[in-house]
């Protein structure tokens, strides 16, 4: 019997997982913002001696703690998602994706949660040295657990360090290095890092402005407003310097990605980077000739810039990257994607006939169905693409939150260097107007965060691994029905434990770091 | 079959097993939560008790991601099948245990929204459904699984998918199995003699120390009575053995017990663990004073469950036998990793003791105190 798979399992699938990323990308961040921040106070005490410093340390641990929780609790869902949702994937690149997954356990969770009870529960128990020592172990902890499943996603993103063994069905690596240290995963490392870096100091800055707001703790406010000023302000440039080596990876490596961040349909040579645009409702198809942008702004020749370094570059659109037919860098022609396809469908035909021709002891046809396999396997993924448009991601999601993304990381900039240098003259405090705006500016270090993830995951759709395995074929064959009840649990669930998590949040910053 | 292989599948195998040993272990975090209202008679023996789990729950909980990964890297054929099939088992597992990770950081706390008790039945379920789910879904290890996993559908791109399971329950019909549910049951109370011998070990306290003692006994018999009747069923049961040339799965009489005969220091392993499991339970029992119970009981639950994870997947035996196609099995060896990416993890896996000893380090700097009422009223950060 020939089954086909349930399109509605497919987007409750990924519904179920977006939720589950989306939630824990709400936690993420302020841990390791928070973690750096309290960790420098803690070493501000340690050096100085001053109590006020401690009593700093330990109101921004309060809120880390409450944060922390429901970042684990939610982690831990996303790991096994990968098995219950997407088994297909587990088995077909386990062998790489796995191994990051699993050094995460060994070397980053557990010095994380080790050294967290230490830091929450050994003020009076341990030294001052193991206690410090700690508070930094868990920040390292938790950044280094981000480096791994960051690698792990970048691999997903660009496909390194590995071939295709048709013997055992899967991808296997033969470079670890290619993997751990390829450049994408780095960029996205640190790009994400520092993100979070961004929702820390943003979040001390705004609660801190709030004390100011009220007239209470000043000092307290003060003090921390010191560190996270300069700690956010460093943390918003280095974020801006690795979005552009993380745009040019894409450009790189997943050009369909970086045409949808740009809606760039018609490709060409020195392409301007659009600023300001709105999406042309009236666009219904790739080329169906309407123009894609309205009140377009932009900056000329700088996608080009951005893309390949040089300000004349040939950058492709969507129509070119789905006809194909353009020079690309290596002097070859781009193929198109109906091409692709037939190649891929070769490549999994190839692969039907390898295994069918080792069952029959037929070594010589299994030889020949290999080398057909291995000549295609580039576009394996493209085999199980229905309709070219397919390979189109969302335009409009990926368009509008790269922009959401890139302007907020503007905003933080001029944020964190205007309450810097009024810390400096000492005239935050008096500052009402911005006082206000960095209160406010909280929820944007999130929105951004959020937004930069729908760039990276959307726009990389239909791929779970770039042209290797789309999603439709990543999945576990479940009852739609099923992933609809378990998506709807988490959904609950997470939304009343947000809820409670931000009462908290909230009823503790009320009370006050009792000074 | 390359000997090295052989040796990192082997390998890898008693790493799992080990990380489930320790979990299992570590689950008197759970046990202890299903013990509070029996334990803890008032509010400050509730705290107590709640702050002796409330500081190492979060061990239990990285140990269980940790095992996830490792299965997940090691046996990804595991990860895929049993995860995607066995759906609601894993997810109800799952559930219970994203309580608990809350839980404990939320129910002291004003404006926690569904109050202090809430949060502590969520620890009680997390304390008795954590270990059924995780004993009962570690039983079909043994009593197998309702599963077909065909590599060739890669091909059909249609349906693609790999791993299938054939039972609509998804995992459900785990418990339906009276020995899944007996090592479910078994692994339920000794989380809970586990848990009575760490706060007597772990709490300063007249009260609790008493009720504690008493209360072992009660928790004991279960456990021995179930445990002992998975133990004889399982020696007595036949088993899914793996012919070593050809890879074909069939069923061989005695299974479980030949692998122990045939593997003596796996059996010996059994045997000093249940001995020190029974030890630390009895001399807590019978000698007044004494704390030191959950160290041999820990140590001796680790061994023992080493032993039977050992038994499931050595000695040329399929760990997760399939019921709707007995060539679907999975083996050491059909759902391994490669070579390269196990000989990379083994590289990693060299941490562990260090790993082990930072742990056991910070764990010590942390109990040189016991939990006293006095910390309870003047500590900074108590649950």
């Amino acid at each position: 019997m020939i089954a086909n798979i349930d399109t509605s399992l497919i987007d409750w699938s990924r519904a179920q997982f977006a939720l589950t990323a989306m939630y824990h990308w709400l936690f993420v961040p302020l841990t390791l913002g928070l973690g750096v921040i309290q960790a420098i106070m803690e070493t501000l005490y340690y050096r100085t001696g001053n109590e006020a410093w401690k009593k700093t340390a330990q109101f921004w641990m309060k809120l880390f703690g409450v944060n922390f929780a429901i970042g684990v609790a939610t982690g831990l869902i996303l790991e096994f998602e990968f098995g219950t949702n997407w088994s297909n994937y587990s088995w077909f690149v386990g062998d790489i994706f796995g191994a990051p997954l699993a050094i995460e356990g060994i070397v980053a969770f557990f010095m994380e949660s080790t050294f967290i009870a230490v830091m929450f529960f050994g003020w009076d128990k341990v030294s001052k040295r193991f206690h410090l020592a700690s508070t930094w172990l868990t920040i390292i902890g938790a950044s280094l657990s981000a480096l791994w499943i960051l690698i792990a996603n970048g691999w997903m993103q660009y496909p390194a360090g590995m071939s295709f063994n048709p013997d055992t069905v899967r991808n296997e690596m033969f470079d670890f290095w290619a993997v751990a240290l390829s450049p994408v995963a780095m960029n996205k490392y640190f790009h994400t890092l520092l993100s979070g870096w961004i929702v820390g100091a943003g979040f001390v800055l705004g609660v801190s402005c709030w004390y100011l707001i009220k007239s209470r703790s000043r000092e307290f406010a003060l003090r921390s407003i010191k560190v996270a000023s300069i700690f956010g302000l460093v943390a918003a440039l280095l974020t801006a310097m690795t979005g552009d080596g993380s745009a040019y990876e894409v450009a790189q490596k997943q050009p369909m990605k970086l045409a949808a961040m740009e809606g760039l349909y018609e490709g060409g040579n020195g392409v301007g980077l659009v600023g300001i645009a709105l999406l042309n409702p009236e666009k219904t198809y790739y080329n169906d000739g309407v123009e894609p942008l309205l009140m377009k702004i932009e900056f000329p020749k700088m996608l080009s810039m951005l893309a390949e370094r040089d300000l004349d570059a040939y950058v492709p659109g969507i129509v070119n990257l789905i006809d194909g037919g353009y020079t690309m860098k290596d002097g070859t022609v781009a193929l198109s994607a109906k091409e692709k396809i037939a190649k891929g469908q070769l490549a999994i035909q190839a692969l039907a006939n390898y295994r069918k021709a080792l069952k029959a002891g037929d070594t010589q046809a299994a030889a020949l169905h290999k080398a057909t396999l291995d000549e295609n396997f580039a576009y394996f993924g493209y085999g199980y693409i229905k309709d070219p448009t397919e390979l189109i991601p969302s335009v409009g999601m990926t368009f509008y939150a790269f922009r959401i993304m890139v302007m907020l990381g503007g905003f933080f900039i001029l944020l964190f260097l205007v309450a810097l240098y009024l810390e400096r003259k000492g005239k935050i405090a008096d500052c009402r107007w911005m006082q206000w705006i960095a209160l406010l500016s909280i929820p944007l270090g999130y929105i951004g965060g959020q937004a930069g993830w729908i760039v990276a995951e959307v726009g990389r759709q239909p791929w779970v691994i770039q042209d290797i395995l789309p999603t439709s074929a990543a999945i576990s064959k479940l009852d739609p029905a099923s992933v609809q009840t378990t998506f709807f649990l988490f959904l609950i669930l997470f939304t009343v434990l947000l809820i409670a998590e931000l009462r908290i949040l909230v009823k503790a910053i009320q009370k006050g770091p009792e000074e | 079959m390359d000997n090295t292989y052989i040796l990192l599948q082997q390998y890898w195998w008693f790493l799992v097993s080990l990380l489930g040993a320790l979990l299992v272990f570590l689950l008197f975090v759970q046990g202890g939560q299903s013990l509070l209202f029996t334990i803890g008679k008032t509010e400050v023996e509730q705290k107590m008790i709640m702050n002796s789990t409330g500081r190492k729950w979060e061990f239990t909980f990285t140990t269980l991601v940790t095992f996830g990964g490792a299965f997940f890297a090691s046996f990804p054929l595991f990860y895929s099948t049993s995860f995607g099939g066995a759906y609601w088992v894993w997810m109800l597992i799952l559930l219970c245990f994203v309580l608990q990770a809350v839980s404990y950081e939320y129910q002291s706390k004003k404006g926690n929204l569904l109050g202090k008790k809430t949060y502590r039945i969520f620890l009680i379920l997390n304390g008795v459904l954590g270990p059924l789910l995780l004993g009962t879904a570690v039983g079909t290890f043994f009593t197998g699984a309702e599963f077909v996993v065909n590599k060739e559908q890669l091909s059909e791109v249609a349906m693609p998918v790999i791993s299938t399971w054939a039972n609509p329950l998804h995992g459900l019909e785990a418990a339906f199995n009276p020995w899944n549910l007996m090592l479910g049951l078994a692994v339920f109370f000794l989380s809970r003699v586990l848990a009575l011998l760490y706060f007597i070990n772990n709490i300063n306290d007249v009260n609790i120390y008493d009720r504690c003692r008493s209360q072992l006994r009660k928790e004991t018999i279960p456990f021995l009575l179930f445990f002992l009747a998975f133990v004889i069923n399982l020696v007595l049961t036949d088993g899914f053995a793996v012919d070593p040339q050809s890879q074909v799965v069939f069923m061989q009489p005695f299974k479980y017990f030949i692998n122990l005969t045939q593997m003596p220091a796996v059996g010996a392993v059994l045997l000093v663990g249940v001995i020190a499991v029974l030890m630390g339970i009895s001399k807590t029992i019978f000698v007044k004073g004494w704390k030191k119970g959950i160290w041999f009981t820990g140590v001796g639950t680790v061994l023992t469950v080493l032993a039977l994870l050992l038994c499931a997947g050595w000695n040329n035996t399929a760990y997760y036998p399939s019921l709707a196609d007995l060539q679907s099995s999975l083996t050491i060896h059909n759902s391994c990793s490669s070579p390269f990416t196990l000989k990379v993890m083994s590289f990693v896996s060299l941490l562990v003791p260090f790993v082990l000893a930072y742990i056991y380090y910070a764990w010590r700097a942390l109990d040189l105190r016991k939990i006293d009422s006095q910390e309870m009223n003047e500590s900074h950060h108590t649950y």
